[in-house]
């Protein structure tokens, strides 16, 4: 069992959905989050005065998958955030997970994930 | 409010207690009277309505952090101040004029039945609160809550209506040095000084002595961009305001007859200019086109027009909302810039700034021999020569020295006293949590982008 953390750039995340969903991954949680990372800061005039946007705004997706499922779902997500191939495409972390207990039924390990 | 209004008032009162009576038949003058109270107090409602956009400007360009305490301020003033306004600033602007201030009409005494003092009370008192409210603007952000309290009391009390007497005691039983100046009587029909430069100095005064919220600067002194939390909230705030702005000069006249449209016209030229010319002046100097910049602008157009309005021709509320508008840019970023002073809505450009220039624009566009409404009153262009320019340049210098010199005595002895500024941790906090103990967007995580 895995835990993959996806940071990806907000407007690829329907595409990035519509991927998972193609090869059968139902579940994941998606969060907003503010990221810095190689891209060039935007740069926002307000009354006058110019500012720099450094931390930029990035959807943070997390999935917690079964073995076989790890790299389908990376390559899922890669595909799509690639784009043309520019920086600030994001980064994908993959962590072991301990365990995984489904509330509802008290089911654990693989059987929880599904 | 020019002299035709100072006339006809008398005439009002016994022409409406005539049509009190049982079977006295309506004549043309009662109807006329009752039009003008109709219209008069239909204005004033307008007017009120400006608070609405004061409000929602102020809390649209400043952080969410602080928006219940923006509005909080923004109720709290009109509520203090209606109540000050009728006990004490009513009568020392209209009252019978011991040659500096009313003395009598203190909480509408001796006023009954349907008096034309109930309709011109209201009238003002909404004129009166909008002085007050252009401060909070100003002051916005850092500012402990009680002692806005005290202020709003101070300035519809006494700073705002004394000043109001010089200029326009004479609409009702008052009588004012600047009515009566050698050079010809000082013109502001709607109050560009008497309302809009008295609100704005004292809220430079309020933004000076409180200083610059932490983060505007940075340690060379550059400024620091800290942008308004709801745009949308700003935009409707400024359409209010300009909505509202037709009761504020067209209901100026008291009067139901065809300068009503003249009024709405000029008001409505000057406020296109203004927002036209700064957003050109913005677009130029800054790069792009800023909308809070435009906002601005629109209500630099209508500040200036606002002395004007009933004086000037459409051509000339054309020129005076345009230069109107590139003023207010300049001076934002003058501020800003050179004067390092913190005036987060603008408040002090837009009142205090256009508010002189509109002023002084009467004495070089004031047209009445133009426009056919009377003989006197021409500015320089029109060939009056230099008299009415130097009248404005008295009204205009002797409401700096009263409301600035005022309000620097007032926050400095706030300041010395109960304190006029929250604490550094407050601040950073939020006003919200530390005046109030609430939240504006409760359910909502406030995110800051940097």
């Amino acid at each position: 069992m895995k835990l993959i953390i996806a940071i990806i750039q907000p407007e690829e995340l329907p595409s990035i959905k519509e991927a998972l969903v193609q090869n059968k991954i139902y579940k994941f949680t998606v969060s907003n989050a503010l990221g810095q990372g190689m891209e060039i800061p935007i740069n926002e005039v307000y009354r006058g005065i110019a500012h720099d946007i450094k931390l930029l705004k990035k959807v943070r997706l997390e999935i917690a998958v079964t073995d076989e499922f790890v790299d389908v779902a990376v390559d899922a997500i890669s595909e799509v955030a690639r784009g043309a191939g520019d920086v600030g495409r994001g980064k994908i972390f993959i962590l072991p997970i301990e365990e995984c207990i489904r509330i509802r039924t008290g089911e654990r390990g693989e059987a929880a994930i599904g | 409010m020019l002299k035709i209004a100072a006339l006809f008032s008398p005439l009002v009162l016994p022409a409406i207690s005539l049509a009190a009576g049982e079977s006295e038949p309506m004549t043309p003058e009662d109807v006329q009277a009752n039009l003008n109270v109709v219209w008069t107090i239909l204005a004033a409602f307008l007017v009120f309505f400006m608070q609405a956009g004061f409000a929602l400007l102020e809390t649209g360009m400043t952080r969410a952090k602080n928006a219940v305490n923006i509005l909080m301020k923004n109720v709290m003033d009109f509520s203090v101040g209606s109540v000050a306004y009728f006990l004490l600033g009513f009568g020392l602007m209209f009252g019978v004029s011991n040659g500096f201030f009313g003395t009598t009409l203190f909480g509408l005494s001796g006023v009954t039945g349907n008096d034309w003092e109930f309709t011109f009370l209201l009238f003002q008192t909404v004129f009166a609160a909008t002085a007050a409210t252009i401060v909070s603007g100003a002051m916005a952000e850092r500012t402990q809550f009680k002692s806005y309290l005290i202020y709003s009391v101070f300035v519809t009390a006494f700073i705002y209506p004394i000043f109001g007497a010089w200029a326009w005691g004479g609409l009702l039983e008052g009588g004012g040095w600047l009515e009566n100046l050698s050079t010809g009587p000082f013109t502001d029909f709607a109050g560009s000084t008497v309302v809009h430069s008295i609100g704005g100095w004292i809220a430079l005064a309020g933004a000076i002595v409180l200083g610059p919220r932490i983060g505007k600067y940075r340690r060379d002194g550059s400024p620091n961009a800290i942008p308004g939390h709801n745009i949308p909230l700003a935009a409707l705030g400024v359409f209010i305001l300009w909505f509202g702005w037709f009761g504020f000069n067209a209901g100026s006249t008291t009067i139901g007859d065809g300068s009503i449209g003249r009024l709405a016209v000029t008001t409505n030229l000057a406020a296109a200019m203004g927002a036209i010319s700064a957003t050109a002046t913005a677009w130029i100097f800054f790069g792009k086109p800023d909308l809070t910049m435009s906002l601005n602008g629109a209500l630099g157009g209508l500040v200036s027009i606002t002395a004007g309005c009933f004086t000037v021709t459409p051509a000339g509320a054309l020129w005076i909302g345009f230069i109107g508008g590139v003023l207010v840019v300049l001076s934002v970023w003058t501020l800003d810039r050179i004067f390092k002073i913190d005036d987060p809505v603008g408040a002090v450009s837009v009142h205090a700034v256009a508010g002189v220039w509109g002023t002084l624009a009467c004495g070089l566009f004031n047209a009445e021999a133009v426009l056919n409404i009377g003989t006197s009153n021409t500015g320089l262009f029109y060939g009056g020569g230099v008299n009415q320019l130097i009248s404005q340049f008295i009204g205009v210098g002797a409401a700096f020295v009263w409301a600035f010199g005022l309000g620097m005595l007032l926050f400095l002895a706030l300041k010395h006293t109960v304190g006029l500024r929250v604490s550094e941790e407050e601040e950073i906090l939020g006003l919200d949590i530390g005046e109030h103990g609430m939240e504006s967007y409760a359910g909502f995580q406030i995110f800051t982008a940097e």
